[in-house]
């Protein structure tokens, strides 16, 4: 195998990753770095351009579940969603071992690759959890609006958190750590790339639910009980920002840039099940 | 009154009931109606003394004719008085819920005149939201004390989960402290509740649509400190309630002072926040470790232990059963092995059918190896390099918290202002720590 420093350049989707993977496979060739459109390269020779062909994608997505098994195709397209540096290599790494050992490779409880895809899709899955407890909206002429800057790509979660719990309701969350939005409308969401946003002030309802909120917040504090390291450790600091209870900077916020292309994106995977979806076998 | 004072007198006069989960129910959203349940709960805040906050708690009113002694809302208190409309707190419920401040109500009250008219109107605050605006979060009512069985049951399909508070861990303190109630009257409804709850499972079996009596299940809660209950007592008659009415948790609240009264503590008393942190601790040991109240405690040794948590200490006690070689021990042996939680006990069981695990590998499945190493073989072997000297062992049992206390008391008991009672309590759990057969 060719181990010479050799970095590719994709595209940064998912199917993109996948053409790397079948590159490298088909090349036997493993590189030393994956680089998104943006990443500036270190690499004196350049970078391998690796061309996204969906026929090259579908084949290695398929062979996933084949050969490693669904848990592995699972955990592939959460790890994907992460904040993992390099994930992209470890994501590769992962699968030529998997392709190597088979499903079996799920079983390796001292895998590093494995671990740290592992404890990166944990991490990713956590911070989606805790966003849909800590999102607040705002009622903007009857839209429901908010902004969050999450560290991994939860924006998925999201949709189908809160597309089901207000079936009925518009709404839309800003990401604006991924500059990218979820818009959603009965009954049909999407997620798509959106970069700008400004924020507009509350009316007089939204003003006062707002103070409400704050009220209770505060009245709820059992004072001879205060515990501010363990509120921090349980509600990180970075997520305060966007909160009600905590900003008086917590405006409304409206979309300037405005797009009614409504995208279908890839469905969360939902893990440690079986399905047949667009890529199931 | 403007609704936000109502809200703040409301508010904080739900705020003891450590009850605020929002689990055990999962429901799918619908078109046309709004909300959905999530079976293990969600977060939407911590409050500053780091409680989740996850449902709008409120009282409906705080106007109680009653007059129990460690209560805020007693009749004899002097303080500011509200009442909600069922109408206004339906709909600041639903415009909570819409922004996701919250994941639905807890909807607890005074008694209102009576419980039966209380309850009424508990139950019409339920329908607006049920059956008007089709609110599908979460609901947690509290049953009254003394309320007639049909309101309770009516209530009980309208709501998520119900409770009905113990608070006082005996008869005794009851009578003493809430002259109003008795145990009868709390335990009726528990009982009626529990009958309901497993009458409704076997209907379920049978019919898919039978309506649902409080899918989430029933818990209470006991005020801890308040009264001279022992923990060995608590721990047993909170294993006797899980056993014998099915509840789904028994909450603990260390009592804060709240209203000056002869027979309870002073003003100046910190709440027992760690005897009830034990107590939690303890509790998760009978609901998903298997242990049984009388294997952590008995008549004799009635307190938990203050350095130590109690599985930590039933190990040390019962060094003889250790070390275990984690590659043949038992699911249930596993789980009582400190380091090793339900998880990490499920995942050696699956890890180890690939092949035999190392002690790499244990750390990485997420055992805790500080504590786990002491009591585990790994393919036959101790850990290498394992350092077995007293001290060193007694302080990889304690966190961080317990290693301070107990080396910042070492010698210094008497500067504490600790009770009596306590002090004796620790002076005897450092005995105890000093006597211990180590290493093991
Ligand atoms: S019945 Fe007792 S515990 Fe309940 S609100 Fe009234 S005084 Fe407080």
């Amino acid at each position: 195998m060719n181990q010479t420093a050799l970095s590719y350049r994709y595209d940064g989707t998912f199917d993109g990753l996948m053409c790397c993977v079948f590159e490298s496979y088909m090349k036997k060739e493993l590189p030393t770095e994956i680089l998104g459109p943006d990443a500036v390269e270190e690499n004196l020779f350049g970078a391998k351009n690796i061309l996204t062909n969906e026929a090259n994608a579908q084949r290695v997505l398929r062979s996933i579940p084949a050969k490693i098994g669904h848990e592995a195709y699972d955990l592939v397209q959460l790890a994907f969603l992460t904040c993992l540096p390099k994930k992209e290599l470890a994501i590769l790494s992962f699968l030529r071992q998997g392709y190597h050992y088979g499903p079996r490779i799920m079983g390796f409880a001292g895998n590093e690759t494995l671990y740290r895809l592992t404890e990166a899709v944990k991490h990713l899955q956590k911070e989606a959890h805790l966003l849909k407890g800590f999102i607040r909206f705002s009622i903007h002429q009857n839209v429901l609006i908010a902004a969050i800057g999450p560290k991994n790509f939860v924006l998925p979660f999201l949709a189908r958190h809160f597309s089901e719990r207000y079936p009925d309701e518009h709404l839309l969350i800003y990401d604006e750590n991924h500059h990218m939005a979820l818009v959603y409308r009965p009954y049909e969401s999407a997620i798509i790339p959106m970069d700008e946003f400004r924020a507009a002030p509350p009316d007089k309802e939204e003003a006062a639910f707002r103070a409400l909120w704050r009220t209770f917040y505060d009245a709820i504090e059992i004072k001879p009980r205060h515990n501010e390291k363990c509120r921090q450790t349980l509600m990180p600091k970075r997520y305060w920002k966007y909160m009600t209870e905590f900003a008086a900077s917590t405006e409304c916020v409206e979309i300037t840039q405005h797009s009614t292309a409504f995208r279908p994106h890839p469905p969360v995977p939902a893990t440690g099940k079986r399905r047949s979806g667009p890529h199931g076998l | 009154m403007e609704l936000n004072e109502k809200l703040r007198i409301l508010g904080d006069a739900a705020k003891y009931d450590a009850a605020c989960t929002s689990s055990g129910t999962d429901r799918k959203g619908s078109r046309g109606s709004m909300g959905s349940a999530h079976a293990s709960g969600i977060c939407h805040s911590f409050a500053g003394d780091g409680r989740c906050i996850s449902l709008l708690k409120v009282l409906l009113s705080n106007a109680c004719a009653y007059d129990c002694a460690y209560c805020v809302n007693r009749r004899s208190n002097d303080v500011p008085r509200a009442s909600f409309t069922p109408r206004e707190l339906a709909d600041l419920t639903m415009q909570f819920y819409r922004r996701n401040y919250i994941e639905g109500l807890f909807l607890s009250s005074g008694v209102i005149g009576t419980p039966d008219n209380t309850c009424e109107k508990m139950i019409a605050v339920l329908r607006i939201l049920r059956e008007e605006y089709r609110f599908r979060g979460y609901i947690h009512a509290k049953a009254i004390p003394g309320a007639d069985p049909i309101l309770i049951r009516h209530l009980g399909l309208l709501a998520d989960r119900m409770s009905v508070n113990i608070e006082m861990p005996s008869s005794a303190s009851l009578t003493r402290l809430a002259p109003n109630k008795t145990k009868k009257a709390i335990l009726a409804p528990m009982d009626y509740m529990s009958q309901r709850i497993e009458e409704n499972s076997r209907d379920l079996v049978r019919y898919r649509h039978a309506p649902k009596f409080a899918p989430a299940g029933q818990s209470t809660q006991m005020i801890i400190g308040a009264s001279p209950e022992t923990d060995y007592h608590i721990l047993k008659l909170s294993e006797g309630l899980y056993r014998r009415y099915g509840l789904k948790r028994v909450f603990f609240s260390a009592y804060v002072p709240v209203v000056p009264h002869p027979l309870l503590p002073g003003a100046d008393t910190p709440p027992p926040l760690w005897r009830e942190h034990r107590l939690y601790q303890a509790d998760w040991l009978l609901r998903f470790y298997g242990f049984d109240a009388d294997e952590l405690l008995d008549e004799e040794h009635a307190a938990l232990h203050p350095y130590l948590d109690p599985k930590c200490h039933w190990a040390l006690r019962h060094s003889g059963l250790f070390p275990l070689e984690v590659n043949r021990a038992s699911h249930e042996e596993l789980l009582r092995v400190p380091g090793i939680g339900a998880k990490s006990a499920w995942r050696i069981l699956q890890a180890r059918r690939a092949c035999p695990l190392s002690w790499d590998a244990l750390e990485k499945i997420g055992v805790v190896m500080k504590r786990a190493q002491y009591f585990l073989l790994c393919r036959g072997k101790r850990k290498p390099g394992l350092e077995t000297r007293r001290n060193t062992l007694l302080a990889a049992m304690m966190s961080e918290r317990e290693r301070k206390r107990y080396l910042l008391e070492s010698g210094e008991v008497q500067q504490l202002s600790l009770f009596e009672q306590e002090t004796a309590t620790f002076l005897s759990a450092r005995r105890e720590l000093e006597s211990l057969p180590l290493p093991l």
